[in-house]
C-alpha cells in the first residue's frame, strides 16, 4: 500500500507520524492506530518502518507494478550501529544483509561553537570552517581574477 | 476556525533564517553558526529534519569528492566534467567554488561518523567512479541533522513555508518568510535580516510513469515540491536555465540507482538483443549536437537520447546485465546495499517480480522529467559568485546571494552549479551561510521591516483553501466532485497532464514545439486561476495545496524558458521539434527570467556563459 500498519501490533504511539517526510502517516480516530493516508505520496523510504518501536509497519509494493507475496523487512539498531534486512521473494527465496550505519556514538558531534572562534578578519576570506586543515591540502585552490575584457 | 484567527500568530525573529532542513540547509546552519557565534539562527523545515529532504532515505555514494589530499582530482577538472555533461552551459565560478571546498565537507562527515568505504589496497576512499565514493549511507541524513541541530538556535519542524516576505521600504529586499504549522495550523511569521532558501527542487511537475498508487515512487522524493523555485521566483529574483529539466535512466519502476552497477561493478547496458547500442548511434548524435558528441564521458542527456532511439526502434526493453558481474558474495552485497541504503523500493520490485540480479538482467527506462539545481542539471536562481574568482558581471557583493538583497540560496535553489549532489549541496549551504553572516554584520542598524499590509493579505490567502472546502462541501452530498473547488490532488493531476502533453514529458517522448508550448501556456494560465479554488479538507491537504502552488509557478517558469530557448541543447532531456539541433551561434548562453510581482509580467533574457577554466 506502500506502507501499512498491522492492527494487532500498533499501539498508537505516533513515532511514524512524527518522522514521515511526506506527512502521510496519520492516527485513525476510530482505532487510535496509525495508517497511510496517501499511498500515492509514499516513497517507500522506510523512515516510519525503521522508527516504529513495535515493528508494526510494513510495506506492500506499489500495486501498479509489484506482484503480491513479497516482503522486505528491516531492523535498525542505533546503539549497535547496524541495519539488517530480510528480503523474502514472491517464490519464497530469502536474502539477508547487515550493513553498518555509523562509526561514532549518537550525539557525539562537536558543535561548531565549541571550536576556537575564527579571527574576525577571516570573515572576508574565501576560507570555510576548519579549512585549510580539513581539506587535506596546504592551500585552498583559487583562480586568477579575470576582468570583463578577458571573458 | 481557530486556524484563521488573527490572534493565532507566532512571530519569530532571527538574524539568519534557513528554509529547508535538507543537505543545503544543514550546511548553511552549521557554517553560519561557526562564523556567527552570537547570531540567532533559525532553521525551518516542512517535515522533521531527522529524516527530511532528498536524503531522508539514505544514500549509497557521495557523488562529489575531489580527493585533493591524494592528488586524485583538482577543482578545475571537475568544472570541465560538469561543463561537458551540461553541453557547455554552466556557471564555472560557482562549480569551481564548490569543488575546492567539498573535500573539507566530506572529511567532516567522516569525522562525524559517516562510514565511508575504503579501498583495501590503497587505504583511500573506495571510488565508485572518478568523482564518487561509496558509503554505508543509511543514516547519512540523521548524522547530518545532528550537526545542524547543534548549530541552530531554534529548529521548527512541520512548518510549511508558503511565501517569502519583502521589506516595507525597499521592494527588492527580503524581510523573512511566512508559513503555517501542519499540526495545529498556527501561522508563523519569521522576520529575518538574511534568508537562505535551501528548499527542494521539483518532482511531480510532469506526469509520472506510474499513475496509480505507484505515483509515489518517483525518482526524486515526492515531497520535493518545487519550493526552492516557487518561493524565490515570486520575489522577482532572476532565475536561470529553468528549461534544463533532468530525465534519469534508472532501473524501471523502482528507480534504483545505476551508478554502482555500471561504474563500480562494470555491468553492461544493452538492448533486448544484448547489443551495446550507444556506439552505433554516435554518428546520428553528432548530426544533432556536433562537437559535443565527442565529449568524454558522453553527456548524460546524449546517453538518454541513444536509449530513447533504441526504444523507439522497437529494440527494448533496455537491460542492465547484472548477472554478468555478480561473481562473488562481496559484489552481491555491494549491489544490494546500493539499493537498500537509498532506494528500498527497488529491492521490493526485485522481490515481488522474482528478479535475482545474480541470475537475470534488470530493465532500465528513462524517467519523467524533474526540475532541479543540485543533481546533474542547472535550474535555479541567478546567484552572485565567489569574490576572488567570479567574472565581474557574475558578482554583486555576496557569494550565493540572489538578485534580491538578503536572499541567499543553496542546493536545488541555485542555478548554474550542477553536479552538487549531497556533499556539494551541503558545501554550497556552507558558502551561503558564511556569506549571510557577512551580510548581517554589514547590515548593522538597517534591518528590514515586514510590511503589515502584505502580511494581512497573505494570511487570508494561506487559509483560503480550508474556507473553500468548508463552504463548497455543503453544496454536494458526498464524494470528490464539487462544482466550486478542486482538491490539491486533482489540481496536481491537471498540472502533470499539461506538462506531460505540451512541455515535453514521457507521452510525447520528451518532444515539444512553439505551438505546443503556447497551447500549454493557455491551459496552465487557467490552472493558475483555479488555484484560488483549491479546497482543502484539513491541514495536511492545506500543505498539499501550497505544494501545488509552488509546483505550478515552477512549471510556468519551465514552460517559458523552454519556449524562449529556440534550440535543442540537451537531446535526451527534451526536444524542440521546430528547432531540432544544437545552435551554439545563437544559444551558447543562459536563459533568464524575471517575474514582476506588480504587473504579473515575465521578462526573458540571455545571460553570458563565461569560460574561466580552459
Amino acid at each position: 500500500m506502500p506502507t501499512f500498519t498491522y492492527m494487532t501490533r500498533c499501539d498508537g504511539c505516533g513515532e511514524c507520524v512524527d518522522i514521515c517526510p511526506s506527512d502521510i502517516m496519520h492516527i485513525d480516530p476510530v482505532y487510535r492506530r496509525s495508517y497511510n493516508v496517501e499511498p500515492n505520496f509514499c516513497w517507500e523510504c522506510y523512515s516510519c518502518v525503521k522508527a516504529c518501536p513495535q515493528h508494526a509497519i510494513d510495506v506492500r509494493g506499489f500495486a501498479d507494478f509489484a506482484p503480491l507475496g513479497h516482503s522486505v523487512r528491516v531492523l535498525r539498531e542505533e546503539k549497535m550501529g547496524t541495519i539488517s534486512w530480510k528480503i523474502r521473494y514472491r517464490d519464497g527465496r530469502v536474502k539477508e544483509f547487515t550493513f553498518p550505519i555509523r562509526t561514532t556514538p549518537w550525539g557525539s558531534i562537536k558543535p561548531p561553537s565549541d571550536y576556537a572562534a575564527p579571527d574576525a578578519n577571516a570573515l572576508g576570506s574565501q576560507m570555510l570552517a576548519h579549512e585549510p586543515t580539513a581539506l587535506g591540502v596546504e592551500m585552498l585552490p583559487t583562480l586568477p581574477v579575470l576582468d570583463k575584457k578577458e571573458v | 476556525m481557530s486556524q484563521r484567527s488573527s490572534k493565532n500568530i507566532k512571530f519569530v525573529d532571527a538574524d539568519i533564517l534557513v528554509i529547508g532542513g535538507g543537505f543545503g540547509g544543514c550546511g548553511a546552519t552549521y557554517e553560519s553558526r561557526y562564523w556567527g557565534r552570537d547570531l540567532k539562527i533559525v532553521l525551518v523545515e516542512k517535515a522533521n529534519i531527522e529524516r527530511s529532504g532528498a536524503v531522508s532515505h539514505g544514500l549509497s555514494a557521495i557523488n562529489c569528492y575531489m580527493g585533493m589530499q591524494w592528488g586524485e582530482n583538482q577543482p578545475a577538472d571537475f568544472v570541465r566534467y560538469a561543463r561537458g555533461d551540461l553541453m557547455g552551459l554552466v556557471r564555472e565560478d560557482l562549480i569551481f567554488d564548490i569543488a575546492r571546498h567539498v573535500d573539507s565537507t566530506v572529511h567532516k562527515f567522516e569525522e562525524w561518523g559517516l562510514p565511508i568505504m575504503k579501498d583495501p589496497k590503497t587505504g583511500r576512499y573506495l571510488r565508485e567512479g572518478k568523482w564518487q565514493v561509496m558509503i554505508h549511507g543509511e543514516s547519512y541524513k540523521p548524522i547530518i541533522a545532528e550537526a545542524a541541530r547543534k548549530s541552530a538556535s531554534e529548529v521548527y519542524n512541520r512548518i510549511m513555508v508558503t511565501h517569502l516576505l519583502m521589506d516595507k521600504t525597499r521592494p527588492n529586499r527580503v524581510a523573512g518568510a511566512l508559513g503555517f504549522n501542519v499540526r495545529d495550523g498556527q501561522l508563523h511569521v519569521f522576520r529575518a535580516k538574511a534568508v537562505i532558501v535551501a528548499a527542494g527542487g521539483a518532482s511531480h511537475v510532469f506526469r509520472p510513469r506510474s499513475v496509480g498508487e505507484g505515483a509515489g515512487k518517483t525518482w526524486y522524493a515526492p515531497w520535493s515540491s518545487a519550493s526552492a523555485y516557487g518561493l524565490v521566483l515570486r520575489t522577482g529574483a532572476k532565475m536561470i536555465q529553468m528549461e534544463n529539466r533532468i530525465v534519469l535512466a534508472r532501473f524501471k519502476d523502482g528507480y534504483g540507482p545505476v551508478g554502482a552497477w555500471s561504474l563500480l561493478l562494470k555491468a553492461q547496458t544493452t538492448n533486448a538483443y544484448g547489443e551495446n547500442y550507444e556506439a552505433a548511434r554516435l554518428d546520428e548524435i553528432k548530426s544533432l549536437v556536433g562537437k559535443y558528441a565527442e565529449t568524454t564521458p558522453l553527456p548524460t542527456c546524449l546517453r538518454n537520447h541513444a536509449m530513447l532511439q533504441e526504444v523507439k526502434a522497437g529494440n527494448g526493453p533496455i537491460y542492465m546485465q547484472t548477472q554478468q558481474v555478480l561473481d562473488t558474495k562481496e559484489k552481491e552485497n555491494t549491489g544490494w546495499e546500493d539499493f537498500l541504503d537509498m532506494t528500498v523500493g527497488q529491492a521490493v520490485v526485485w522481490a515481488s517480480q522474482n528478479i535475482d540480479p545474480k541470475e537475470k538482467p534488470s530493465e532500465l527506462t528513462t524517467s519523467e522529467p524533474y526540475v532541479m539545481g543540485s543533481h546533474a542539471t542547472c535550474s535555479g536562481a541567478w546567484a552572485s559568485g565567489p569574490e576572488d574568482c567570479a567574472p565581474a558581471d557574475y558578482q554583486w557583493g555576496y557569494n550565493r546571494m540572489t538578485t534580491v538583497e538578503g536572499l541567499f540560496g543553496a542546493g536545488d535553489t541555485i542555478g548554474g552549479s550542477a553536479h552538487k549532489f549531497s556533499s556539494g549541496s551541503f558545501t554550497e549551504g556552507r558558502i551561503a551561510g558564511k556569506s549571510a553572516v557577512k551580510y548581517v554584520r554589514e547590515l548593522a542598524g538597517n534591518p528590514p521591516q515586514v510590511d503589515e499590509a502584505q502580511l494581512t493579505m497573505l494570511q487570508q490567502e494561506i487559509f483560503k483553501p480550508l474556507e473553500n472546502f468548508e463552504i463548497g462541501r455543503n453544496e454536494i452530498v458526498a464524494g470528490s466532485v464539487a462544482p466550486s473547488y478542486i482538491s490539491p490532488l486533482q489540481g496536481l493531476q491537471r498540472l502533470e497532464k499539461i506538462m506531460d502533453e505540451y512541455v515535453g514529458g514521457i507521452s510525447t517522448f520528451y518532444m515539444t514545439s512553439e505551438p505546443m508550448l503556447n497551447r500549454g501556456l493557455e491551459l496552465l494560465t487557467m490552472l493558475k486561476e483555479d488555484l484560488d479554488h483549491i479546497g482543502a479538507e484539513d491541514l495536511h491537504q492545506l500543505q498539499r495545496a501550497w505544494e501545488l502552488h509552488h509546483r505550478v509557478w515552477t512549471a510556468e517558469a519551465v514552460l517559458r524558458h523552454t519556449l524562449y530557448r529556440q534550440e535543442t541543447r540537451w537531446p535526451g532531456y527534451y526536444y524542440r521539434g521546430d528547432f531540432p539541433k544544437l545552435d551554439d551561434a545563437d544559444w551558447h548562453a543562459f536563459t533568464a527570467s524575471q517575474y514582476d510581482v506588480k504587473t504579473g509580467e515575465w521578462t526573458m533574457s540571455k545571460l553570458p556563459v563565461h569560460h574561466i577554466i580552459e
